[in-house]
């Protein structure tokens, strides 16, 4: 018998019962709930006379529709301040753990899961959100659901679902100087598609994912919705432990002890079989640049707008002229050539501690470029900004023109005030380029938090490897 | 989950094929905090004159005299008739919510889109299939008597009309027996309460740091 995958781990570790069509009752060990997908769930649950299962499996946060601004003031949209004064009374109601607004280690979700410790190897973690595969990289089995789900969740703590199959993306060499975790799973993406994953849960693994901080394993799987695949996943190493370490919901003493030694076997064996293999040479990638409505229609920087005219299949070829449409964009540009109006640094890919040290890094003793008329840097939690401040990150930002905002999803899906207006072009660190996501008539364009930074200095897209090249001549 | 085992109803004909979920509740409305209360928003572009959006006054809106559930015969009705591909579009389950919330138990129509018709028995509405000829019947017989009531009967699998005519429908077995029971996902979970109880006292001793 051939070995087994972190996944079946995971799997085997969580299972309470199996019907005869596999049709699995999977135990969850931790939810993770926001105020845009829990109102009914909460509703549907008081209507029935149940209570949450068990309590301390819950964290919540309002992340989607809080301000990133002024926040003294309240929210101003009324719809949205009914839905964050909701979670708030639900939590109340309920007695389940919230980071309210005005709490320091309020957040996006998928960000103050890891930075509380409330995401630890070997969990199964839910929420309802897709984005939630960003936990798997603490070697959980973590994906996002539906509102039934999240009310099922609440009531039994438990899910009836179906195992998928395994699919393990192998990343090896060294990354370039000036190449992310973003550009990987950019590049990953362009690689197998934004179907390529559909029915698996994907291993991020190789020697380039192991030396990835816990942060840029965050944004690889972060992503993994983006590829189709539900859950991802990064095996445990000395990063995670020595991350998870000192975290407020982290086990101590003894009980740490006992953890690590169990989130030790959380690796898949040698001999363990994936359905499907997929393999990324690193030391070959460059910083990527998406120029379509699909995460999956992206280019490296120093390439240009693809031709829809030397795309074969009729189909793809109509949803490329479709984007290009969408974009403004002519075949052919160089990518370098493209300018934009508004840069976006923050949501749950790139809102951490070192995707703003990344972006300061480039933006220190710059400026901002005039035909730029906003850049904003939105920081993942309370407490990034906190930190981000303590390093003085923001004075570098504010002094490159940079605004320096409170935390929350912000521009990643425009819920809140903070939106691209129609026809604007933006350099974005978040994770979706679709049509209308950043605000209606707006459009997208992924980076890197260094990528985007670099943009917003120069007034168009430009290869950050050339900055990286030549630090000194920022000074 | 409401239990369903019979009804007698006012039946209401909405004479259109293919009404997609973005006609049973409009996208806006989505914005909501909650389950209930969409009713007043179901069919909002059919049944009001001007643009909805959430918060405002529904009874003050202008409506429109012509759409079928705005006239007074149909006032409280609790079975929809409608046409082939009924619910297609998104996957909202805003859609049944706002059928349930408006008033309606049963539909009967020849088609059903899969994701509307799966939500539907998630929230103890039942669709029910029947031939379109048999439609095509019950829709002449609704408009041409005022006051028309169907009884719906899930155990017999009946719908019985005013004249005492006796229609057999199928439903799945499964979904039945989780609709006469009133049990949802969640209730077929919870008889496995051993279960999770057994598994979280083996977890507690292995994991204890996870609790
Ligand atoms: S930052 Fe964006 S992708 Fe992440 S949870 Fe918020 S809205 Fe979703």
């Amino acid at each position: 018998m051939s070995g087994q995958t972190l996944y079946d781990k995971l799997w085997n570790a969580h299972v309470v019962n199996v019907e005869d069509d596999g049709t699995t009752l999977l135990y969850i060990d931790r939810h993770l709930v926001h105020e845009v997908t829990s109102p009914q769930a909460f509703e549907g649950l008081r209507m029935a006379g149940r209570q949450p299962w068990r309590l301390s499996a819950n964290l919540a946060v309002a992340d989607h529709n809080v301000p990133t601004t002024n926040r003294s003031e309240g929210i101003a949209d009324p719809i949205s301040h009914l839905q964050v004064e909701t979670l708030d009374k639900n939590c109340d109601y309920f007695g389940i753990t919230e980071f309210k607004m005005g709490d320091i280690r309020q957040g996006i979700v998928h960000v103050i899961g890891p930075e509380q410790g409330a995401t630890l190897p070997g969990m199964t973690l839910v929420c309802g959100d897709s984005h939630t595969s960003t936990h798997g990289a603490f070697a959980a089995l973590a994906f996002g659901i539906g509102t039934s789900e999240v009310e099922h969740v609440l009531a039994t703590q438990c899910l009836l679902t179906k195992k998928t199959k395994s699919m393990l993306v192998k990343v090896e060499g060294a990354l370039p100087l000036g190449v992310t975790a973003k550009d990987i799973i950019l590049a990953i993406i362009g690689k197998i598609g934004t179907a390529g994953g559909t029915g698996y849960a994907i291993e991020f693994g190789g020697s380039t994912i192991r030396a990835l901080s816990m942060e840029g394993r965050m944004t690889i799987c972060n992503m993994a919705i983006e590829a189709g695949a539900r859950a991802g996943m990064v095996a445990v190493d000395e990063h995670t432990i020595d991350y998870v370490k000192g975290r407020p919901y982290a086990p101590q003493g003894a009980l740490w002890d006992q953890a690590v030694a169990y989130w030790r076997t959380l690796v898949s064996d040698a001999d363990a079989k994936f359905d499907c293999m997929v393999e990324i040479d690193a030391s070959t990638l460059k910083p990527h640049v998406t120029w379509g409505t699909s995460p999956e229609m992206v280019v490296t920087v120093d390439g240009c707008v693809p031709d829809p005219a030397k795309e074969p299949d009729p189909v793809k070829r109509e949803g490329m002229q479709r984007a290009l449409q969408y974009m403004a964009l002519q075949a052919n540009t160089p990518i370098q050539q493209i300018n934009i109006d508004k840069v976006f640094i923050g949501s749950c890919t790139n809102s951490r501690i070192e995707d703003l040290r990344a972006a300061a890094q480039v933006a220190r003793g710059k400026h901002v470029a005039a035909n730029v008329k906003l850049a904003m840097v939105v920081p993942g939690s309370g407490l990034v900004k906190r930190q981000a401040e303590q390093e003085g990150l923001d004075k570098i930002f504010l002094a490159a023109g940079f605004e320096w905002r409170e935390p929350g999803c912000s521009m990643c899906l425009a819920m809140n005030a903070d939106r691209l207006e129609p026809g604007e072009r933006c350099a974005s660190t978040s994770n979706r380029n679709f049509e209308g996501r950043q605000g209606p008539g707006g459009r997208t364009h992924l980076v890197s938090p260094a990528m985007a930074a670099a943009a917003a200095i120069a007034g168009h897209f430009v290869d950050v490897r050339d900055i990286a090249r030549s630090p000194l001549k920022a000074a | 989950m409401e239990k369903f085992t019979q009804l007698q109803g006012v039946a209401a004909p909405l004479d259109r094929a293919n009404v997609d979920t973005d006609a049973i509740i409009p996208k806006q409305f989505l914005k909501s905090i909650k389950r209930t209360g969409f009713g007043p928003n179901l069919f909002d572009e059919w049944r009001y004159l001007d643009h909805g959006e959430p918060g405002m006054d529904n009874s003050q809106r202008p409506l429109n005299p012509d759409f079928v559930l705005n006239q007074p015969r149909y006032q409280g009705a609790q079975v929809l008739l409608a046409r082939e591909n009924f619910g297609c579009g998104s996957s909202r389950e805003h859609a049944p919510w706002a059928l349930e919330d408006y008033g309606f138990r049963a539909i009967i129509a020849p088609s059903y889109a899969d994701i509307f018709y799966n939500n539907c028995f998630k929230n103890g509405l039942l669709p029910i299939v029947l031939d379109a000829a048999i439609v095509e019947q019950l829709f002449q017989e609704t408009v041409a008597t005022e006051g028309y009531k169907l009884k719906v009967d899930l155990a017999a699998q009946t719908v019985i009309t005013p004249s005492g005519q006796s229609i057999e429908f199928k439903v799945e077995e499964f979904r039945k027996y989780c609709l006469l029971n009133g049990l949802d996902d969640i209730g077929l979970t919870l008889r496995n309460v051993d279960k999770i109880k057994a598994y979280e006292e083996r977890r507690k001793a292995e994991a204890p740091w996870m609790f």
